[in-house]
């Protein structure tokens, strides 16, 4: 079959991806308190990049592509920014 | 003259109109993170107040299943990547048959899911449905299920169009392969993986706290 191997690329990525889900779920198992929710999160951008970058092929886009995609993460970055300003803050 | 409308009159070329394409797929991508945004901002707040209920709450999801989930979404986004990078004339079958196996793995999905959503609806974890949870942490643990049932929920929503809409380029590529589908199988490429995306944090929030306790 003209189309085996996969190409290298998004093998790689499925399996960065794999094995960082591993990686998540067993820190998630240890007692490092607030660090837990900042690992997970970390971990899942690390992820969600991956599939930006190489499944959604961001890598190859212009500048005007990646400035789309940007966008939502502005806005999003704004929503929760504001949105949790009150409540990080309040004492 | 069969390739002279092979582009709508705003576009100068076809390259033009797979870069709209794109762009305006983008655009669509924006307003579904803040979609999930909003609902993710109300989780942050409710778990900042009731930090303890949702620890508890999250301890009570089904980590195997969500961790299993996980990875067949992974994959199935894995399948998408390479059909969008195999796709070519000589290779429909092929293609087509990386999306069908996509689509296996999207339906694998929501089997699962329905089983989780069952033992929780058995285990009284379904808020307004007789919810039952230990009184100390039982406010932020509703509130923790209301989130988990509204954001699975719209993202089980959005397999099931996107489920549909492979399905549909599935059938089209294996019928005849055209320069235009290359572009609407990168479009539903795009979605397939932003749906991907947005279980990579909803896995993250809903199954990993708690655990350590």
């Amino acid at each position: 079959m003209t189309n085996w191997p996969p190409p290298l690329h998004l093998v790689g990525a499925w399996l960065a991806l794999v094995a960082l889900l591993v990686l998540t779920v067993s820190l998630a198992h240890l007692p490092l308190g607030a660090f837990n929710a900042a690992i997970a999160m970390s971990i899942g951008a690390v992820k969600a990049a991956i599939v930006a970058a190489i499944f959604m092929e961001l890598r190859h886009r212009d500048a005007t592509t990646l400035i789309f995609a940007g966008a939502g993460l502005f806005w999003l970055g704004i929503l929760l920014w504001l949105g949790m300003m009150d409540f990080l803050t309040r004492t | 003259m069969p390739e002279t409308r092979a582009f709508a009159p705003q576009f100068v070329s076809g390259r033009h109109r797979d870069e709209a394409a794109a762009l305006g797929m983008w655009v669509f991508i924006a307003t579904e993170v803040l979609l999930f945004g909003a609902l993710i901002l109300g989780y942050f707040v409710y778990r900042h107040l009731h930090p303890a209920g949702f620890a508890a709450a999250s301890s009570r999801t089904d980590l195997v299943i969500g961790t299993a989930n996980t990875a067949i979404l992974l994959t199935s986004s894995f399948a998408v990547a390479w059909a969008v990078e195999a796709f070519s004339a000589e290779t429909r079958k092929f293609c087509a048959t990386l999306l069908a196996c996509a689509i296996g793995l999207g339906i694998a999905f929501l089997v699962l899911k329905s089983f989780e959503y069952r033992s929780e609806y058995r285990e009284h974890l379904v808020p307004g449905i007789d919810f039952k949870f230990d009184p100390v942490h039982v406010d932020g643990a509703q509130l923790f299920f209301l989130f988990y049932f509204v954001a699975t929920g719209l993202h089980a929503l959005h397999m099931m169009i996107g489920i549909a809409v492979l399905g549909v380029m599935a059938l089209l590529i294996n019928r005849t392969p055209s320069a235009r589908h290359r572009t609407a199988l990168h479009s539903a490429a795009l979605y397939w993986h932003f749906v991907d995306v947005v279980w990579i944090f909803l896995f993250a929030l809903v199954y990993l706290p708690g655990r350590a306790a």
